[in-house]
């Protein structure tokens, strides 16, 4: 019993010293050393162009194309809401939520906001300036459906 | 009691409609000017003194809750640099309005010495009220603090963010609303917003 305990604390040293020793296994950090600290990039500011973005699919959540520094959003108020909310776009000139969101989950209709829907920044969020930290394959539908087919299809 | 206050009057007056005997008019009007003169610095600067951020921070009801919470706001932390401190928007700086005002505040003495919001829990329910407070004074001086420092025809629109100069244009430029009606809860936390104008 004593020489397996042994035998598991010397395997745990060995592959910690594996470990500092390769350092740069957690890509997320930079490929910095674990145990330095890393210089932080910089905070990238929001795009605040106010020109709506393309959706990469039809349910896709629209980003929000302006600043929401310190807006409310809680129990007490829903910044969001004295823009986007039905009764409020004529004054605004902003879009108007999705009706979904005045819907409950079993799709009857609400006179106000559906409470599961009430923290926008669930679903929404802004974009900042900042390069992409990882490649992106996605491709849109529209464009796989100009593509030649390949395979010759199914049936 | 009553008596005695008049009787004590009357003596006062006697006194005081005479001519003085051993004072001469020198010392008295030089007196009297370097006695104006003490009086009016002293009571400017007690003013000025219960006028700064320190003063109104002194106290925890307003450390703990609404200073908190101006802290991650635009009118504390930005890169110019350029602050608000709490004067600067809930004191007119006008002197006949700031006198009118700090009359008013002997109210909010009141409320310290009888502790009306000594914890977070009372200030919470008095939120809306005292926010209200605020929003009706900003109504009704057309948001005039905001516009010691914000004003609309030194706005150039062009560099503002597209919604921001189209409401500026639409609602501002047009009179038809002021700074307090769209821009409520900038530098502190909203009370509960249900059935205020705007928040529908």
């Amino acid at each position: 019993m004593q020489r397996l305990i042994l035998i598991g604390i010397a395997l745990l040293c060995a592959s910690l010293a594996v470990f500092a020793a390769e350092g740069d296994l957690d890509a997320l950090r930079g490929n910095v050393p674990l145990l330095q600290e890393r210089t932080p990039e910089p905070l990238y500011p929001v795009e605040n162009q106010d020109l709506r973005r393309s959706r990469a699919y039809p349910m896709q959540p629209p980003t929000i194309p302006h600043k929401i520094d310190n807006y409310q959003v809680d129990l007490n108020a829903n910044r969001c809401m004295s823009c986007h909310s039905r009764s409020r776009v004529a004054q605004s000139q902003a879009p108007m939520i999705s009706v979904t969101h005045y819907m409950d989950r079993d799709g009857n209709f609400l006179a106000e906001l559906s409470p599961r829907r009430y923290f926008c920044n669930q679903c929404h969020v802004p974009q900042t300036t900042a390069p992409t930290q990882v490649d992106n394959t996605f491709v849109d539908i529209e464009e796989l459906l100009r593509q030649p087919q390949r395979n010759g299809g199914g049936g | 009691m009553f008596q005695k206050l008049i009787r004590f009057l009357k003596a006062f007056w006697h006194i005081f409609s005479r001519p003085s005997v051993y004072f001469s008019l020198g010392f008295l009007t030089v007196g009297g000017f370097i006695g104006g003169v003490l009086f009016w610095g002293g009571f400017n600067t007690a003013l000025e003194a219960t006028n700064t951020e320190t003063f109104c921070v002194s106290c925890h009801e307003m450390r703990d809750n609404v200073f908190q919470e101006i802290q991650p706001t635009i009118h504390f932390t930005n890169r110019s640099g350029v602050r608000a401190t709490c004067p600067d928007c809930h004191v007119p700086h006008d002197w006949t309005d700031k006198i009118a005002r700090k009359m008013q505040a002997s109210k909010e003495v009141w409320g310290k010495i009888f502790g009306t919001i000594d914890t977070r829990e009372k200030f919470l329910e008095h939120r809306l009220e005292m926010a209200a407070r605020e929003w009706r004074r900003f109504e009704a001086n057309d948001s005039l603090e905001c516009r010691n420092c914000h004003e609309e025809a030194a706005m150039d629109l062009t560099r503002q963010s597209p919604r921001a100069a189209a409401a500026h244009e639409r609602y501002l430029i047009e009179g038809d609303k002021t700074c307090i009606n769209c821009h409520k809860g900038i530098a502190h936390e909203l009370p509960n917003m249900a059935g205020i104008e705007g928040w529908e």
